[in-house]
Order: structure tokens, then sequence, then C-alpha cells
């Protein structure tokens, strides 16, 4: 089996980790209590969708 | 007929997938609106529609054939007698997926998913009149015909339904939109007057 021969160097995972980047969500406002929101959700602030309100996606923590 | 779903199925196996969609059916029908995980709801999705259309075809084969999947014979008679023609005027659709955010336990995507009850929105329900109505003219077109020769008959009673259609639909829609129109027109045409004098 094939095995590294050397210990990577921290440099090097650094290195290669630095290119390990979040990118940030395209949030939309919401169009009743204008929180922002995820597309094609439910708003998790006031629960509005499609002038319907769902109690299940509010989201109190956070 | 919805298309086979491809990949793993859900749960441990097929047996396992259908007694959890089954599971997923029941409940949905008993409560009317469930919040389970996207995955599952866009699932669901196809085998409870197809249910719903058993439920509207109502005869007892139909019965039969949504009590292999709803193994809850109560469920079932309250799909057949009080969802079945609250959807009676619906042409599919019934159900409806909102998406409402990652759980909290392990992040998992979820989704509502409802039966659609509301009855049928104005513009839908022209539509579906409208096309009710060239069904209508075209039946009653049918029997006159059939006094006349064979081979006119078939191009004539194609021929009716069409022409009759659009001016309906047209008269319906015609006079809501004259009756704003006229007093609109009065008001400028009465300044016009006045600034002349």
């Amino acid at each position: 089996m094939a095995v590294p021969k050397r210990k990577m160097s921290r440099a090097n995972t650094r290195a290669r980790r630095s290119q390990w980047k979040a990118t940030p969500a395209t949030l939309s406002t919401c169009p009743k209590c204008k929180a922002p929101r995820l597309s094609h959700q439910a708003c998790p602030s006031c629960g509005a969708y499609n002038e319907r309100t769902y109690a299940e996606a509010i989201r109190t923590d956070a | 007929m919805p298309t086979p779903t491809k990949g793993p199925r859900l749960g441990g196996g097929p047996a396992h997938e259908r007694l959890l969609l089954g599971n997923l059916a029941t409940s949905l029908f008993e409560h009317r609106r469930i919040t389970t995980t996207e995955a599952k709801a866009k699932r669901l999705r196809p085998l409870a529609e197809r249910l719903v259309t058993f439920a509207k075809r109502g005869d007892l084969a139909a019965r039969r054939r949504v009590l292999t999947v709803v193994k809850d014979k109560g469920v079932v008679h309250e799909l057949f007698t009080e969802i079945a023609p609250l959807v009676a005027d619906r042409p599919g659709g019934y159900t409806r997926i909102t998406k409402i955010g990652p759980r909290k336990g392990d992040n998992a995507p979820m989704a509502v998913i409802e039966l659609v009850l509301e009855p049928l929105s104005p513009k839908q329900a022209t539509v579906a009149e409208a096309t009710a109505a060239t069904k209508r003219a075209a039946k009653k077109d049918a029997p006159k015909k059939a006094a006349a020769p064979v081979e006119a008959a078939p191009a004539e009673a194609e021929d009716a339904p069409v022409e009759e259609a659009p001016v309906e639909t047209a008269e319906v829609e015609a006079a809501p939109a004259e009756a704003q129109d006229v007093p609109a027109e009065d008001v400028p045409a009465e300044k016009d007057a006045d600034d002349t004098k």
C-alpha cells in the first residue's frame, strides 16, 4: 500500500487549507417583515411564504 | 403516472420505503398537513396525488387500490368522503410543499407538505368553465349532426366548438371591461366640454 514518505510540513498543510473558503448565502428580503431570508423558503422570523404563514418555519434560536 | 425513482430507496430497502411512504400518506390524509424532510416530502407527493385521484374516482375498486397503501380504513373513508369532494374541480396538483429551513438536531432540510383544499382561484375557475362549455357545445352538436350525412358530421363537429368557445369567454371578459370603461370615458369628455366653454 502506498504511504507518504515524509511528514507534511505545517506550512504546506496550512497553504492547502487556505483555499477552504465559505461563500456567503444569497439572501433576499421577506416582503412581509423585511427580515433577511433564503429564497424559496418560508421566512424564519415571521413564517410567511407566498401570502401564507407557516408557524413551523419560525426559528427562535440563532 | 409518476416517473420511477432512481437511486437508493428511503429507509433500508424497497419494502421499507413502501411502508414508510404508506405511513406518511396516512398521516397526510389524517392531519391534512405534515412536517417532514424535503426528500421524504418529494417522494410522497406523487404517491399521495395518485391516491387522491383514486379517491376522486370513488368506486369500490379504487377504494381497494388505496387500501393497499393506506392501511387505516378510517383514514381511507375520510379521504373518499371528505377530501375527494373538496378537490373535485382541481385538475391535479393536490399537494403543496413549502421548504421551512434546516432542522436543529441534524441540519436536515425540512418541508411542510399539505393538501391544497382551497377552492380554485377565479382565473382557474373561468378556464375550467370555458373548457366545460366547449365540451357541452360539442356534445349538443353531436346528436344534431347524427341525422345529417355521416361524412359531413365529423368535420362540422370539430369546427363548431372552436368557433363557439372564444365567443363565450370573450363575452364574459368584455362585460366587466365595458362597465369600467364607460364612466372613465364620460369624465374626460365632460372636462373637454367645460374647457371649450
